[in-house]
């Protein structure tokens, strides 16, 4: 045959470079890296709106909080003698979410204390990226928050573009009379609060980013956002002088950069649908109750830390029954 | 009768790649000087070695007889001697007993089977011994004997016959030529398997990314009753559990098989070998595969006998212009990865994939970053990044009890996972120490 001539100019894989492993063989190309910076993407439009209203004082919050966060992670990483793991960006959305729940005018050692808080304590401890119960930007504001009340309630007035070093103080919103607030201020983010909360627009924009990315569960900011609208609705209508609109709520604090950037951490959060709706409701439940009739204005950060702790209930609660379940006892198809 | 198909929760959508085959009509492979016939072909027993070396033999020749019920006989892809009784390299990487057959180049048929032309009017018991005699497997998947399928116990009511035209598994195509090429062949297997049966229709169940497979099939199906069933494309479509699913609406519980929901799920490529065994009475000693993949010179479709060893199909692909990652039997999800290039073609052989050193997965695995992707993609809607956990702390009780025996290994959750977590294997590994468990108690 004429095989053995054709068959010399034929090339044929070589056995020994044979990769054997287990199916599937081919992947989606999704990995850690795209879908953290895919979140960091989302969280630049209300950094630049936070940087655009309190200068370059809210730029250099983001910054050194950013860069303390990826220092304190190499740093337990050298000292681990563990691999450098900054560059999957998780450490950059800690710094960055970090910022965002700092006003502009903080000083620059409570940012280093908080990014602190927020790798070590309440990251790495736990055992690095995936294995945190609370979300560590979170666990570090309310520490600061508990730690230095004064410094971490004290407001900056916006100064829309004037790119000023220092900053202005003035009240939030939530702290304000009902009815002093203007939504229009609120929606682009002229208003006094944490540099990266303030403008409803530019977090939206985020949040569409978030969605259209898919690197979150719709159902988590829709239940948290429906649940204080409606909790608090029912408070404006039953006593509008005591309570404020339900749009001041959902514009104003923290509750659309909670809803959308930090219940929906994926590591904190439950990871099936039933359960990221009924994770969503309880932080629209908890962050009504404190804001309506708590110590503190404002609740969002609380809410989320305290459905953390409960993700993992959740997530067995709302575990779904398989395809073709047999109930164990009746042995009836369910 | 067209209904809508039912869409199964998950599922995912990789590149499908057919296109490097899918055009490419199905070619006979030449002649080779030898073929190696590896022994157990099916699942259930071996068969029993009724030749020796140096025996005479003609194609389709008995080389071996049914070990059991759940056991079916081999036949020689050529005619030639018996030559060496020794083991080959397995699919699953174990060597394994083969047959080596060479070739005396005449190719010459002993005799055949009588060919049943009349059997619409056969008795369906006699039907089903030629499927068996015939040596038929499902040639989709494990090779379960198809006349065992066709077996159902009294009293299972089976009243619907689905043939798996779904070929969902990326690049695979042999499916899809067969129902180009021979729409008739496999609607007329059908029509044979629905009498084995006792029923009077059967359902052709085909992904929409093949419209010219479901217009063949349409002008010939109306004749013999069969409805031909477009399906949305979505991985894994054609597994069995998702197929009845989306044709019927039922689900097969967790544990137990098609029949139990009246259902006999059949291969197109079985289809195919049961109107071959029964209208011209020829034995299963051939299979299309497609050899395909990026690294392929040319790929296509071919007829191959069983015992081609993959070197020979390899070669008539046109060789490879890269050196692949990856050999796999199979597609790339579900496929097998092999070692050597001494493993050959089976009844249940469906491609032949090579995987482009780009486009592999060789990753190292990262944390669980909880994002929940996998267990949106789950069809089987369990929680694969949570039983995956109890699997990397060895307890495969709480694996057990999060439902892992429901994973149909589909791959589906490794292929979306972003931290390339090795799901699938794990779940694999918790199934066998269940079973393992389970075995030890009884």
């Amino acid at each position: 045959m004429s095989e053995q001539e054709t068959s010399q100019s034929i090339r044929l894989p070589d056995p020994a470079k044979l990769v054997v492993s287990n199916s599937p063989h081919i992947r989606s190309g999704q990995t850690i890296h795209k879908v953290m910076f895919g979140v960091v993407a989302a969280l630049l439009p209300a950094c630049a709106a936070g940087i655009w209203f309190f200068g370059l004082a809210a730029l250099n919050v983001l910054l050194l909080c950013t860069v303390s966060c990826v220092g304190f992670e190499e740093l337990w990483n050298k000292a681990m003698k563990r691999p450098s793991t900054w560059k999957d960006g998780s450490a950059i959305i800690t710094g960055l979410l970090l910022g965002m729940n700092l006003n502009a005018g903080i000083p620059w050692w409570v940012c280093i204390i908080g990014a602190f808080l927020a790798i070590i304590l309440a990251k790495q401890l736990f055992g690095g990226l995936g294995y945190n119960p609370f979300n560590p930007a979170l666990v570090a504001r309310v520490g600061l928050l508990i730690g230095f009340p004064a410094l971490m309630t004290t407001w900056n007035e916006p100064q829309g573009g004037k790119m000023m070093v220092d900053a202005v103080t003035t009240a939030t919103p939530l702290s304000m009379a009902p009815g002093a607030a203007q939504v229009t201020d609120m929606l682009v983010g002229n208003t006094g609060g944490c540099l990266g909360e303030t403008s409803a627009i530019a977090l939206l924009i985020g949040g569409g980013i978030l969605l259209a990315l898919k690197l979150i569960k719709w159902e988590v900011p829709a239940a948290f956002i429906a649940t204080v609208a409606v909790f608090t609705g029912i408070a404006h209508a039953a006593n509008p002088h005591e309570y404020a609109s339900p749009i001041v709520h959902v514009l104003s604090g923290g509750l659309l950069l909670g809803a959308f950037f930090m219940a929906t951490d994926m590591v904190t959060s439950p990871m099936t649908r039933k359960g990221a709706l009924i994770f969503g409701l309880g932080c629209g439940l908890i962050t009504s109750l404190i804001r309506l009739w708590g110590n503190y204005p404002e609740g969002v950060s609380f809410s989320i830390l305290l459905m953390n702790a409960l993700t993992p209930l959740i997530d067995r609660m709302s575990m779904p029954k398989p395809f073709g379940y047999v109930a164990p006892e009746k042995g009836k198809v369910a | 009768m067209s209904e809508k198909p039912r869409k199964f929760k998950g599922g995912v959508h990789p590149n499908d790649s057919k296109a490097l085959s899918a055009s490419k009509a199905i070619q006979d492979a030449p002649l080779l000087d030898a073929y190696t016939v590896i022994m157990h072909q099916n699942i259930g027993a071996p068969p029993e070695l009724l030749v020796k070396k140096g025996d005479a033999v003609k194609k389709g020749q008995l080389l071996a007889k049914a070990g059991g019920f759940v056991s079916v006989p081999l036949h020689s892809p050529t005619s030639g001697t018996v030559g060496a009784i020794d083991k080959c390299p397995g699919p699953t990487g174990i060597a394994v007993p083969a047959i080596t057959i060479n070739s005396d180049g005449e190719d010459e048929w002993g005799s055949l089977f009588e060919p049943i032309s009349d059997w619409k009017n056969t008795a369906p018991a006699d039907l089903k011994q030629r499927v068996w005699d015939a040596g038929i497997v499902g040639m989709g998947g494990a090779g379960f004997p198809s006349h065992v399928k066709l077996s159902p116990p009294e009293g299972k009511g089976i009243d619907t016959l689905i043939l798996n035209g779904a070929e969902c598994e990326p690049y695979l195509t042999a499916d899809h030529r067969l129902m180009v090429e021979q729409p008739k062949d496999v609607v007329l297997g059908a029509a044979i398997i629905a009498r084995i049966l006792g029923l009077d229709s059967a359902v052709i169940g085909i992904e929409e990314n093949k419209p010219d497979a479901i217009a063949e099939l349409q002008k010939v199906a109306g004749e013999y009753n069969v409805r031909v069933q477009p399906l949305p494309v979505n991985y894994p479509q054609g597994a069995e559990k998702q197929l009845i699913y989306a044709i019927t609406g039922r689900e097969v519980p967790v544990g137990k098989l098609p029949m139990d929901v009246k259902c006999v799920v059949q291969n197109i490529a079985s289809a195919v070998a049961v109107f071959e065994a029964v209208v011209k009475g020829i034995p299963s000693i051939e299979r299309v595969t497609t050899v395909t993949g990026k690294p392929i010179v040319h790929p296509g479709n071919w007829r191959f006998r069983i015992g081609t060893p993959i070197s020979k199909a390899l070669e008539l692909a046109g060789g490879i212009n890269e050196q692949p990652a990856k050999l796999l039997l199979g597609g790339p999800m579900m496929g097998i990865a092999q070692s050597s290039l001494g493993v050959t073609v089976m009844k249940n052989t469906s491609g032949i994939l090579l995987i482009a050193r780009d486009e592999v997965s060789l990753y190292t695995s990262e944390p669980c970053i909880r994002c929940g992707r996998c267990v949106d993609a789950c069809p089987m809607d369990i929680l694969p990044a949570t039983i995956s956990q109890a699997v990397e702390n060895k307890r495969f009780d709480w694996a057990e009890e999060l439902n892992v025996m429901a994973c149909i290994e589909c791959g589906s959750c490794s292929y979306v996972c972003p931290s390339h977590r090795p799901l699938n294997q794990h779940f694999k590994w918790a199934k066998v120490e269940i079973q393992s468990k389970l075995r030890r108690r009884n």
